[in-house]
């Protein structure tokens, strides 16, 4: 019969218009400001620096080597090295980055910085509500508005956060074992050296 | 109380006249009666972008526009504002006069239609002797307005757009002023007020509409089909196939230009739907004898709304028709269907009323029916497609 097709066709999308009135499972839309998917771990927005404690100036793991700079296939990156040096994340007194811009607007979220930073200090936010009406101004991130806590990190991403401080703890360990064995040897040696003087030398000294 | 409410639109008038001069009575009786028409139905127009925006959304289940007002009702208010600020681009090479009457001429055009339609009793513009004749006429400047917008763009999508647009109107206009002869036939008359006086009265409850006959319903239904052409909504929206010639012939409009063409379009439609609703629907008449005391112009109204709905519905249903199949619709379907029903309309005329009269008439105009649908679909060899250079 010529039409059935047609007719057929109609019932659907009138079952369609009632359906969507009566049950909500047929509407697929997420109304997004109000009503947001969850996110799986493996999103990524755009790059962030990592800071540990409660100060971001003072706790920032960056030490400014430049690596991710050069390798950023887009150049949206740009750092001043310091003059003067801070302790780092492990404790060893290092350089840090005096700026630290990131031009998002170029940036491609291509991940590179964060796959080649030795130092765990940058890695990918999961924001994406980021439009803005300054064109220029906010969509330049500076060292300040990069800066969010570990704690923010491990919320975000949790396995990989948790993979990285326990590289961190073990950084650590290695670190105060090594300061440990230095300070221990300096006191035996002082120890040596105080009854018995000048008669052995000095010992003990690892690396 | 009944009768006031449903002539207080003609009684206002004739007490505002009642206020000026004699000699100007006939100019401000025209601007009374013409302005309400200009207001009103881009009103409706922007009502209907609503409409169909929620309900396109409903049928395709997604919510529609929720973002601006209450459901988003004030969605046309910012579409407005956004048409109106954005730029107008009119092209380097164009003709520029052409190219800024075209949209003015197919808004203009569109709104000559309503000069004789009778929206409610006693209320038409002009109460012309020739009104379907006079409509059908002015309506056919559309298709001069469509082409003056694909040729002075000087852009080959829109030259290419309007050719397919002036195709598809000329082969549909014939099939929808054939499909609205049979009730001229009846009425024995082209006035649009004689025809909708006649078909006022009632049976026991049921009214005199042509649509409750054999003839009627079949010359509706291609009516309908060939106004659905005639106004280039979908599926018949080849003119404009985004995917395939982008926007056709208003491509290189932009801005209120652009808004205007859509302005035009749906006012096309509208009019073209109260035209239905004249020839078939009993125009301004209530659908039972015991509804009479709602005014007539409510009754006009909500059956234009009930056709836009049935615009909407098949917009969210069909897919787009292929040039081809269009053209072999038009003239190997609706127009031997029509010129049939046309003789039906006849044989219906000169027999006595009846039973027999019924199945005559019924078999008349559904046995060819089934026959010419199964007669299109047998020419039709559906077989894997295989493109040269997609290889």
């Amino acid at each position: 019969m010529v039409g059935e097709g047609i007719l057929k066709g109609l019932v659907e999308t009138a079952r369609n218009f009632f359906g969507s009135y009566v049950g909500k499972d047929r509407l697929t839309t997420v109304q997004y400001p109000e009503e947001r998917l969850p996110q799986i771990e493996a999103a990524r927005s755009f790059p962030f620096l990592v800071y540990d404690g409660p100060d971001w100036d003072k706790g920032m793991r960056c030490v400014a080597c430049q690596i991710c700079e050069k390798e950023c296939p887009p150049k949206c990156i740009l750092i001043k090295k310091s003059a003067d040096k801070k302790p780092d994340a492990v404790g060893k007194p290092q350089f840090y980055p005096a700026v630290f811009n990131i031009d998002i607007s170029v940036c491609m979220s291509c991940q590179i910085c964060v796959e080649v930073c030795p130092f765990d200090a940058i890695k990918m936010d999961v924001d994406y509500d980021l439009s803005t009406d300054d064109r220029f101004g906010d969509l330049l991130l500076d060292k300040e508005r990069l800066a969010k806590s570990n704690e923010y990190y491990n919320a975000i991403h949790p396995t990989e956060a948790a993979a990285v401080d326990a590289h961190f703890a073990e950084e650590r360990a290695k670190a105060e074992a090594k300061a440990k064995a230095a300070t221990e040897a300096k006191a035996a040696a002082e120890a040596k050296v105080a009854p018995a003087a000048q008669e052995q030398p000095v010992g003990g000294e690892t690396q | 109380m009944t009768q006031a409410l449903d002539q207080i639109f003609v009684l206002t008038k004739q007490w505002l006249l009642g206020f000026v001069p004699a000699s100007a009575q006939p100019i401000c009786s025209a601007i009374l009666s013409v302005v309400p028409v200009l207001i009103g139905f881009p009103l409706l127009f922007a009502i209907t972008t609503w409409l169909e925006r929620k309900g396109l959304g409903r049928l395709q289940n997604r919510y529609g526009p929720n973002r601006t007002g209450p459901y988003g009702l004030f969605q046309p208010i910012a579409d407005a504002i956004k048409s109106l600020t954005k730029e107008d681009i009119v092209p380097l090479t164009a003709d520029h006069t052409v190219h800024f009457l075209a949209p003015v001429l197919l808004a203009a055009a569109s709104f000559l239609g309503y000069a004789v339609l009778p929206i409610g009793r006693n209320m038409v513009l002009v109460n012309m002797n020739a009104g379907v004749l006079y409509f059908f006429a002015v309506g056919s400047v559309v298709e001069l307005a469509v082409f003056m917008a694909g040729w002075s763009s000087r852009s080959k999508y829109s030259l290419l757009g309007a050719m397919r647009a002036i195709a598809q109107m000329i082969s549909y206009e014939v099939p929808l002023v054939l499909a609205s002869i049979v009730a001229i036939m009846q009425a024995g008359s082209l006035s649009t007020v004689a025809i909708v006086d006649k078909q006022a009265g009632y049976t026991g409850i049921w009214p005199h509409w042509f649509v409750f006959t054999p003839w009627g319903v079949v010359g509706f239904a291609l009516f309908m089909i060939a106004a659905t052409a005639e106004s280039n909504r979908s599926p018949f929206d080849l003119p404009e196939g985004e995917s395939e010639i982008i926007a056709g012939y208003y491509i290189e409009y932009s801005g209120f230009k652009f808004a205007l063409f859509f302005l035009g379009e749906y006012l096309g439609m509208f009019a073209t739907s109260g035209m239905a609703i004249t020839l078939f629907l009993g125009g301004w008449s209530a659908p039972f004898s015991f509804l009479t005391w709602i005014p007539s112009y409510v009754w006009f109204f909500a059956k234009l709304l009930a056709l836009i709905a049935g615009f909407i519905w098949i917009r969210g249903t069909l897919p787009r028709l292929r040039m081809d199949q269009l053209m072999s619709l038009a003239w190997e379907f609706i127009l031997p269907m029509a010129l049939l029903n046309m003789l039906d309309a006849g044989i219906w005329h000169f027999m006595p009323a009846g039973v027999l009269r019924w199945l005559v008439c019924t078999a008349i105009v559904a046995v060819p029916c089934v026959l010419l649908g199964q007669g299109l679909k047998r020419n039709k060899k559906f077989q894997v497609r295989t493109y040269q250079f997609a290889k």
